[in-house]
């Protein structure tokens, strides 16, 4: 028996121009969670071929052309289109007004136009991909990509270069937002974490992103009018476009994993039913982070034919930026000491984080290692590297979040149990994939090699890897379906089933179309759990 | 629980008339005027990013092959990329006067500042363009047929330059002022957005936020071409 | 460790050791680490379970804590920096006196040429227990030359040289693998570094010989008119080679360059590049008129003029280091 149901953002209107013009805030958040999606079913399966080809030490499956298109576009998928935009774009866009107390973000008609330019980017992106696809690694190093691959280059730079712009125009949306749209009494100081790691996200994607646009539009204009900016045999230089690249591709990283730190640190203050520990120093790192994250880039060069001098400075500079991530570990840790922790699906999914995102982290410690750089640059020990952090830390990050933002988005509550199933089927999964491939990179294992038949040694770990895959392939798998099902199926949610502090379980689940019937006004620090979870609790009321 | 009570409230509790100027997710036009003004900073801190690539990538190059970037310097017409220095500064003024129009309400200035300002940018791709056309005709512009034989490096006599390297400085000169006059295009594009606001009455002396974020962008192209000038036209230059 | 799947590479060269060594106290660091992680978290979670009744304890933060955890480990980062970039400026240091190996890659195989004239494909002969330094170059894309059981990596980059060195310890044949991504069969462009014992090596060497490097070198010299500027006294129009590898250069421009592997190269396909103090610009380019084979023999060429009075010789060369009598027999 359906009560009369409260208008809120996805009753007010119906149909389809509704929701494809539409300038709320949480919607363009669910065009994106669609649009994401998408993207990372496409990069799962060229990952799912991957591994499947990788199962016998020949070219069997595919050819080697074929297998360069895949790993080339499975990266540049994965981090392009699904990786960078996700958090973001999805939870970022729904929750950074309500968090602030806002009724949308500073420019909703930037926030759609975001939306279309990814979408457009996207299906030249897929164009590219279903007429030929391109194979120069999502890396692009010049000269092969401008003056020896016959693949698609150009279309694949085009696309990349337009998403640059989606980005842009999120991280600029947000910064304005952040800087001049909080409710009365939202000092910076009370402000979530998860604002604060978004903030210094937006710095990056702004002051990042142009410069891979640059990069881009100088790699096309070589090919298409062979010039000669980043060819030796015409006076120009092949590291020139690795410093370019690098510049923006490593600070990407941090786009990628900052997000997810937000999430994470919402999460665990909720259930461990207490204030983060340490506010400000985990809010002056995800600063750090962002400052640091923009000296680094030739960390990724060092067997390149950069000086040794250079080595060090980027070296020493590497381990610099360690040094913010390293303490938010342990503040993150230091807050379940004395708190009253629950072990709900969002929280798995954040224990998980913690586990694979130090494992990730502390490999990152070897890479910078010059001596030991040079023994595992481009082998698989850098892959293992980069997925724990990517995928055990920002998408674990992003599942997190999705579950724990589940019932403010749809306003129905996703089955628990199922969930936690996942979270563990997830980290069960993942690190049996991506485990054996640390082992796999220091035996000597090179990156993008259809081929290892006569290293028959590399098998049984690849086979491995492989079994893995699908294990997280289904703990994958589990939250599209359950998502999908409580949407129709699922309990209704309250407004704030989780007890949770931040001004969005302050309104409807889901909320209504300008968030707040009236404008908030904050009394109170954030992370007040003491408050909520007072014996005789009076409802603290958030207008003035 | 509908919108328009929520607007009535804020329209009443600011004081203010229901300005449609306003848009209904800011509480107050200072809000409002201030996100504005921040987002196009912000937009413009992109743009120095976006070009900075460009620089710094040029500027590399001129370092390394500084007698041959020199020779091809010197066959670009200084004389018409100083002119056309002198037409956006003009139409930088033009643009500030503008502004300073819709602030003391006098149309008819600010309509003329806004049509002057155009000109003079139309004037400077006009400029570039006889320049562009001078460079192709020369066989300067990179590709197939371009060629760049015996010229001598400026101070050195006896040695011609590189012409490999020399067409590296022409690519990088056709892109740095080819994307500069892309960003100039656009910058008319918008010029002529805010001409037709002006033209139907748009701006007040209490509302005139969309003159100033696109003076902002315009003064913006303005100094990058300042940049790109005495980099690109003025190398090793002796009169 | 397991014949099948091996768990570790094995060490054969002495650089194998020094990256073992600090892989292994990172491991150990890491490991530590991780432990503590894990077992702080599984603990507290555990410990400080919800319990009805029992609220959490609001605890804001402690300076000191923050300050602990943020310097101990830069720290201790400091120190595998450290560690880090002493053994790496070591293998980016050759030896003085190491054998020479020039090679060229191209898509999608590995040309090497010895000193000595030896010329292999795909396969690399050393001798154990002698520096062996590798001079690379690309004919087209970025290449990687790596040899895991070495612990040795060195992108090989069209238009340049890059550098390489490696002693090998062990006796036997060792995977090389190109790790740079370079196209279609950048899977396939792998092969051998055969590790002979000396006297094995010796007699390899002698058996089909095209003469030593810098031999062939000579004669591009001559027929390309080298000689004709460049000669061994102060008259030419072009400077005097005897003697100039690996010294100090002054340029007219005022700066100091030293006539390294690269100097020599660009001296030949850019010579406006860097003109000599005292010298007028008027070496024409040769760019486009040798292939990468005969940069490299050319250069071994005026590698082996760096000894004094030994112009021109045409007695079998060691290899053009100075001082190195290994080869005369």
């Amino acid at each position: 028996m359906q009560p009369v149901e409260r208008e809120n953002y996805l009753n007010k209107e119906y149909g389809i121009g509704s929701w494809l013009l539409t300038t709320d805030h949480k919607r363009i958040a669910l065009l994106y969670l669609i649009s994401i999606t998408f993207f990372f079913f496409i990069g799962g399966f060229f990952a799912l071929l991957i591994r499947l080809e990788l199962l016998t030490p020949a070219s069997d499956l595919v050819q080697a052309d074929t297998y360069n298109k895949l790993f080339t576009m499975h990266g540049q998928v994965m981090v392009f289109f699904f990786l960078i935009p996700s958090i973001p774009a999805v939870l970022g866009n729904f929750l950074v007004p309500m968090m602030i107390g806002a009724k949308d973000l500073a420019f909703p008609r930037i926030n759609l136009l975001s939306w279309y330019i990814y979408i457009i980017a996207g299906a030249l992106m897929m164009h590219c991909m279903l007429t030929g696809g391109v194979d120069t690694g999502w890396t692009f190093y010049t000269p092969f990509s401008t003056a020896f691959s016959n693949t698609k280059v150009i279309e694949a730079g085009l696309a990349i270069f337009i998403s640059g712009f989606s980005s842009i125009l999120t991280g600029l949306n947000f910064i304005v937002t952040i800087h001049r749209m909080r409710a009365p009494g939202m000092t910076w100081s009370r402000l979530p974490l998860f604002i604060w790691a978004h903030y210094a996200t937006s710095i990056i994607q702004v002051l990042g992103t142009p410069v891979i646009a640059i990069t881009l539009v100088l790699v096309v204009a070589e090919r298409a009018l062979h010039l000669g900016i980043f060819d030796p045999k015409l006076g120009g230089d092949p590291l020139l476009f690795q410093h370019l690249f690098w510049f923006y591709s490593h600070p990407a990283v941090y786009i990628m994993i900052l997000p997810s730190m937000g999430v994470v640190t919402e999460i665990i203050a909720c259930f461990s039913r207490k204030r983060i520990f340490g506010y400000g120093f985990v809010a002056l790192s995800s600063i750090a982070i962002a400052v640091f994250g923009f000296l680094v880039w030739a960390h990724h060069m060092f067997v390149a034919g950069i000086s040794v001098y250079a080595a060090l400075v980027f070296s020493i500079l590497s381990y610099a930026v360690a040094v913010p991530s390293a303490v938010k570990v342990f503040n993150w840790t230091a807050t379940l000491y004395k708190g009253s922790i629950r072990y709900d699906a969002p929280m798995l999914y954040a224990f998980g984080f913690l586990g694979l995102f130090t494992m990730g982290g502390l490999t990152g410690l070897f890479l910078a290692a010059l001596g030991i750089n040079v023994h595992v640059h481009d082998t698989y020990f850098v892959i293992a590297h980069f997925h724990y952090i990517m995928v055990g830390g920002a998408v674990m990050g992003y599942l997190g979040g999705m579950h724990f933002w589940w019932p403010k988005i749809s306003g129905k509550l996703y089955p628990e149990g199922w969930a936690r199933l996942a979270a563990l089927i997830v980290f069960i999964g993942f690190n049996l994939t991506f485990f054996p491939q640390f082992v796999l990179g220091y035996i000597g294992m090179p990156r993008r090699y259809a081929d290892y038949s006569h290293m028959p040694e590399f098998q049984v770990l690849n086979v491995l890897s492989t079994a893995g895959a699908t294990v997280l392939g289904v703990g994958y798998l589990l939250p599209m379906i359950y998502f999908l099902w409580s949407m129709r199926y699922g309990k209704p949610a309250s407004d704030n089933p989780w007890n949770a502090a931040g001004l969005e379980w302050k309104t409807a689940s889901p909320p209504p179309t300008f968030n707040f019937d009236e404008e908030p006004v904050v009394t109170w620090e954030a992370y007040n759990y003491d408050e909520l979870d007072a014996p005789n609790k009076q409802e603290v009321p958030i207008v003035g | 629980m509908s919108d328009s009570s929520v607007v009535a409230v804020h329209g009443e509790a600011h004081g203010g008339t229901d300005d449609p100027a306003l848009r209904h997710h800011f509480a107050t036009e200072e809000q409002q005027r201030n996100a504005s003004s921040l987002g196009m900073w912000i937009f413009l801190a992109t743009e120095v990013m976006f070009f900075g690539g460009l620089f710094c990538s040029y500027l590399i190059y001129r370092h390394w092959y500084f007698g041959d970037f020199a020779a091809a310097s010197k066959s670009i017409d200084a004389a018409l990329g100083g002119t056309n220095t002198a037409v956006l500064i003009c139409s930088s003024l033009t643009v500030v006067l503008a502004i300073w129009a819709a602030q003391t309400a006098q149309r008819t200035l600010m309509l003329a500042m806004l049509i002057l300002t155009m000109l003079f940018g139309l004037a400077f791709l006009g400029i570039k363009g006889k320049e562009y056309k001078d460079k192709f005709d020369e066989h300067h512009v990179p590709g197939s047929s371009f060629s760049f034989e015996h010229e001598q490096i400026p101070g050195h006599p006896d040695q011609y330059a590189n012409p490999r390297h020399a067409e590296i400085f022409f690519a990088l000169y056709f892109i740095m002022t080819g994307l500069h006059a892309l960003h100039m295009i656009v910058g008319l594009g918008v010029f002529t957005w805010l001409l037709t606001m002006a033209w139907k009455g748009r701006f007040t002396p209490h509302y005139h936020t969309p003159l100033e974020i696109g003076g902002l962008y315009w003064h913006f192209v303005d100094i990058v071409w300042i940049y790109l000038f005495p980099l690109l036209y003025l190398i090793d230059r002796h009169p | 460790m397991f014949d099948n799947f091996p768990l570790w590479p094995q060490r054969a060269s002495t650089a194998a050791g020094s990256v073992d060594a600090l892989f292994i106290f990172l491991l150990i660091v890491s490991g530590l680490m991780t432990l503590l992680i894990f077992v702080a978290v599984l603990y507290f979670a555990a410990r400080y379970r919800y319990r009805p009744g029992v609220p959490a304890e609001q605890i804001e933060g402690s300076i000191p804590l923050e300050l602990t955890w943020s310097i101990i480990p830069l720290g201790v980062f400091m120190v595998i920096f450290a560690w880090g970039a002493v053994v790496y400026f070591k293998s980016r240091t050759p030896p003085r006196d190491s054998t020479e190996v020039y090679v060229v890659a191209k898509q999608w195989m590995w040309k090497l040429e010895h000193a000595e004239g030896q010329r292999e494909i795909n396969e690399l002969h050393v001798p154990v227990g002698r520096d062996v330094k590798l001079i690379m170059t690309s004919q087209d894309v970025i290449h990687s030359f790596f040899v895991p059981e070495f612990r040795m990596k060195q992108d090989v980059l069209p238009g340049r040289y890059t550098v390489a060195w490696f002693h090998a310890t062990k006796v036997g044949t060792y995977h090389l693998f190109c790790t740079q991504y370079c196209g279609t069969q950048h899977s396939g462009m792998i092969g051998s570094i055969v590790v002979m014992d000396p006297a094995q090596y010796e007699a390899w060497m002698s058996g089909g010989n095209t003469g030593p490097l810098s031999a062939t070198g000579e004669k591009i010299f001559a027929e390309l008119g080298c000689a004709t500027c460049h000669r061994s006294d102060t008259q030419g129009r072009g400077p005097n080679l005897q003697g100039l590898f690996g010294s100090p250069v002054q340029l007219e421009d005022g700066r100091i360059v030293t006539a390294d592997e690269n100097y020599v190269r660009e001296s030949i396909l850019d010579p406006g590049a860097k003109v000599v103090k005292g010298f007028r610009p008027v070496m024409p380019t040769f760019q486009g008129l040798v292939s990468e084979e005969q940069l490299n023999a050319l250069v071994a060429y005026v590698k082996s003029l760096a000894q004094p009075g030994a112009a021109g010789t045409k007695t079998a060369q060691s290899s053009g280091a100075p001082g190195n009598g290994n080869q005369v027999q």
